[in-house]
């Protein structure tokens, strides 16, 4: 299986995504965003970071950069597209997903695990996961979900949340929302589910000794669903 | 010709910094403050000189860059 993660000038997780793709399987090839050709792929990750040293608005710059064209045509051709955090600020800003995320509501940075469970499990990311609440990390200062009520009912109507914030036990609640997203929303879809942008980071928790393992379980059924 | 434009929030969207500037005004005195919104200021140097036309360039950046319609809006308030 081959993935790509593209790297932005000021991408910083682009490293550990190729640590823990290749941990779990992949041949991943890390591609440059001033180059216009991406290589075959069965999985392209947008990765965090501050790409542009988020000027203007977080991951507005990258999504107009030379490769965004091959990642935008391969996502409408069908192609899984991931963007984690930055990646996910990067998705939004091409219109791949709909919304926008904005400051974190109480204006703070925010870095800490979180429990995220899961909405929909009908696509490739999800499918045959065995568990329905898993343990990522997240690190940001704009990962304050917001999209129109007509967005937001067009992508509830299609199914398109991915994740939402919530406890240990699975509540969504807003006391579990650490930045303000409408509804605890963490990551969300395209309407063809190819596409997911979300802002917590299972590449962090691929390891026992130092975080936890669900990134782990995430990529392992990740790669088995492409497979 | 130089354009000037400015990107605001749209009314609905939450503008925490806006919030804090207000609040900090409110502490140094200024209690007749209602609202605070924060947004952005471009000028913009273009080489056309006919200032419809000028004004026309700067709009497509707007749309295509400078503003995200979900949450901002963008107005061109000058031609220099």
């Amino acid at each position: 299986m081959k993935s790509s993660v593209i790297t932005f000038p000021g991408s910083n997780c682009d490293r550990d995504m190729d640590v823990a793709l290749k941990k779990f399987g992949f041949n991943n090839i890390m591609v440059w965003h001033n180059d216009s050709e991406l290589p075959k792929s069965d999985l392209v990750v947008l990765p965090g970071g501050f790409s542009y040293g988020d000027y203007l608005r977080c991951g507005s710059m990258a999504s107009k950069s030379k490769i965004m064209q091959s990642v935008i045509n391969f996502a409408k051709t069908g192609g899984l597209v991931m963007g984690i955090c930055n990646g996910f600020q990067i998705l939004v800003e091409t219109g791949l997903v709909p919304g926008v995320l904005l400051r974190n509501k109480y204006l703070e940075f925010i870095c800490k695990n979180v429990f995220v469970k899961l909405n929909n499990k009908d696509n490739a990311y999800f499918k045959n996961l065995n568990k329905d609440v898993l343990e990522f990390h997240i690190a940001h200062n704009e990962g304050n979900y917001f999209c129109t009520n007509d967005q937001l009912k067009e992508i509830k109507d299609n199914n398109q949340i991915a994740i939402y914030y919530c406890n240990s036990e699975g509540n969504i609640d807003d006391q579990y929302n650490p930045n303000g997203s409408i509804k605890n929303i963490a990551g969300i879809f395209n309407k063809q589910k190819n596409v997911l942008g979300m802002m917590p980071h299972p590449e962090r928790m691929i390891d026992q000794s130092l975080s936890g393992e669900d990134g782990s379980l995430f990529f392992k059924n990740l790669i088995n669903n492409i497979k | 010709m130089k354009i000037s434009a400015i990107i605001t929030l749209k009314k609905d969207v939450l503008d925490p910094q806006g919030k804090v500037i207000q609040q900090a005004l409110d502490g140094m005195g200024f209690k007749d403050v209602d609202e605070v919104r924060q947004g952005k200021y471009f000028e913009i140097d273009v080489k056309e000189n006919d200032p419809n036309k000028a004004k026309e360039i700067v709009e497509e950046m707007c749309k295509k860059l400078l503003a995200n319609l979900v949450i901002e809006n963008y107005k061109i308030i000058g031609t220099q």
